[in-house]
């Protein structure tokens, strides 16, 4: 058993979501009347950001538009020997051109799933600008990847390499909290 | 299952009698994350960029080269096509001489087919490194045609799991000579199939039996109670043998025609491997009609060609 630290418990995660969607709300009451938005997830905890995002923010923002991206296919550690992901399917029911599209992922590190993100965005069509929405901004970055809103920033908290911070979610995990774990043997985040 | 931990373990695809039903509905989930690679703006991944994809075929195809071609491409894959025409086979030179060379070359995978049964596991027995995907070897196994026709049963029949306990599946025609046949009945019995050959006496080996297969050689009894009826191409380069009845014969006992398709269940699925032979064991309205999977099978082949060629690389 790795010794585990939460960071935020079910209802820190309820208002950390709540100061997420706020922080987009702005952004979308900025924009222009005829700008139309999106929500996409990076699979597999953003996609569940995504959809609670999108219901507390309503309909009227997103209009349905709410989709899951999986990058697995886009991963620059593909080609490293044992690397063997699981591809699982994107479901990005709607046209990515000329949106506005808020890229959703749980915990923002290094920077290099949402780039791989952008890549498979991209070459979906072409979307008029891409937000970056995090729930937690945990520092360490190896891309020059900047997000636009943050729940937990924990950017300046200096938190070790082995130390890995985890976003869990109802239902696919059995709470929703936000915990830090000194890294064990495997080192892999979530599968 | 994603999260249980499993791995790939196959560095070659040679046939489904070697994979597991895990295997095979890991395969089957890996292409459904491909499906929609073919119906985007860009229509390519960078899965296998910097990889480099062999198409050695030393028999006669046009589809499944053209979908292996395109499954690589679309991974953005290198792909070097070899044939027999022209080639140093022509000259004499061993498949495993050939393999060897290819691989010094420095590919990733060499995708085999061959008239003879056993040759992708040859390939695979001289290959040092590279990945062999057997893509027909004579009359052994077709394995990336059993699993995009399992592919298409479970889609068509909204089989999310892949388990296809419950549903059965006839498969008509020259059993005995059939890759395709060999190949889907390893598949479907692995993932929980009833599975049904029907054919002339002659071209029905009943070894199968002894695998969990039912024999039968009318088709007008069996067509009532099957889900899925998978139409095998007379082989005409196999007609004039001894073992198979003349056409006229065969299309009158076996031929899926419109007034015996009646006879089937109203939500029956019809699947040929192709290439039809129109009028003779499947009738053009049949073909052309909404029980058809036939052109889902072309498509679906592709992103089970992808995954098969993501995965193999991945070991």
């Amino acid at each position: 058993m790795r010794p585990m630290k939460t960071l935020a418990d079910e209802l820190q995660v309820t208002q950390l979501t709540q100061d997420l969607a706020q922080a987009i709300e702005r952004d979308v009451a900025g924009s222009g009347p005829g700008c139309k938005w999106a929500l996409v997830g990076i699979r597999s905890r953003g996609d569940l950001l995504a959809h609670r995002l999108a219901k507390r923010l309503g309909p009227e923002v997103f209009g349905g538009r709410v989709g899951s991206l999986d990058i697995t296919l886009y991963r620059d550690d593909l080609s490293e020997i044992g690397a063997q992901p699981v591809v699982r399917t994107t479901d990005i029911p709607f046209d990515v051109d000329g949106l506005h599209i808020v890229l959703v992922d749980d915990v923002l590190m290094s920077g290099r799933s949402v780039r791989a993100a952008l890549q498979s965005l991209m070459d979906l069509g072409r979307p008029k600008r891409v937000w970056l929405s995090v729930l937690v901004d945990r520092g360490g970055r190896e891309l020059p990847i900047a997000p636009d809103h943050v729940g937990l920033d924990l950017s300046d908290q200096e938190l070790g390499p082995g130390e890995r911070v985890d976003v869990c979610f109802m239902p696919v995990d059995d709470r929703d909290a936000v915990v830090v774990r000194t890294r064990g043997g495997d080192g892999g985040g979530h599968p | 299952m994603s999260g249980s931990g499993y791995r790939w373990p196959h560095r070659h695809l040679l046939g489904l009698e070697e994979l597991s039903a895990q295997d095979i509905r890991f395969l089957l989930n890996t292409a459904r994350g491909f499906a929609d690679v073919s119906t985007r703006s860009v229509k390519k991944v960078p899965a296998l960029r910097g990889k480099v994809v062999v198409n050695l075929f030393l028999e006669d195809s046009t589809r499944t080269r053209a979908s292996f071609s395109l499954a690589a491409s679309r991974l953005s894959a290198d792909i070097l096509d070899f044939g027999a025409t022209g080639s140093s086979l022509s000259k004499g030179e061993s498949l495993s001489d050939t393999v060897r060379n290819i691989e010094a070359m420095g590919v990733d995978v060499i995708v085999c087919r061959h008239r003879r049964s056993g040759a992708a596991h040859q390939a695979a027995r001289a290959a040092a490194n590279c990945s062999i995907v057997n893509a027909g070897d004579g009359q052994h196994e077709h394995p990336t045609q059993g699993l995009l026709d399992i592919y298409t049963i479970c889609r068509r029949l909204d089989r999310d799991q892949d388990d296809l306990t419950g549903v059965t599946v006839a498969i008509v025609g020259d059993i005995a000579h059939s890759r395709v046949a060999r190949s889907n009945v390893h598949g479907l019995l692995k993932l929980g199939a009833h599975v049904v050959l029907v054919g002339p006496s002659t071209l029905l080996p009943t070894g199968f039996a002894e695998m969990g297969c039912e024999l039968s050689h009318d088709l007008d009894q069996v067509l009532p109670r099957v889900d899925v009826v998978n139409m095998l191409r007379i082989q005409f380069e196999r007609i004039q043998s001894q073992a198979f009845p003349s056409v006229r014969e065969y299309t009158h006992l076996f031929g899926l025609t419109h007034q015996r398709l009646q006879k089937a269940k109203p939500n029956v699925i019809v699947m040929h491997p192709g290439p039809l032979n129109r009028g003779l064991e499947i009738d053009s309205v049949v073909a052309d009609g909404p029980h058809s999977a036939i052109l889902s099978q072309v498509t679906n082949g592709l992103a089970v060609r992808m995954a098969a060629l993501f995965l193999v690389t991945r070991v």
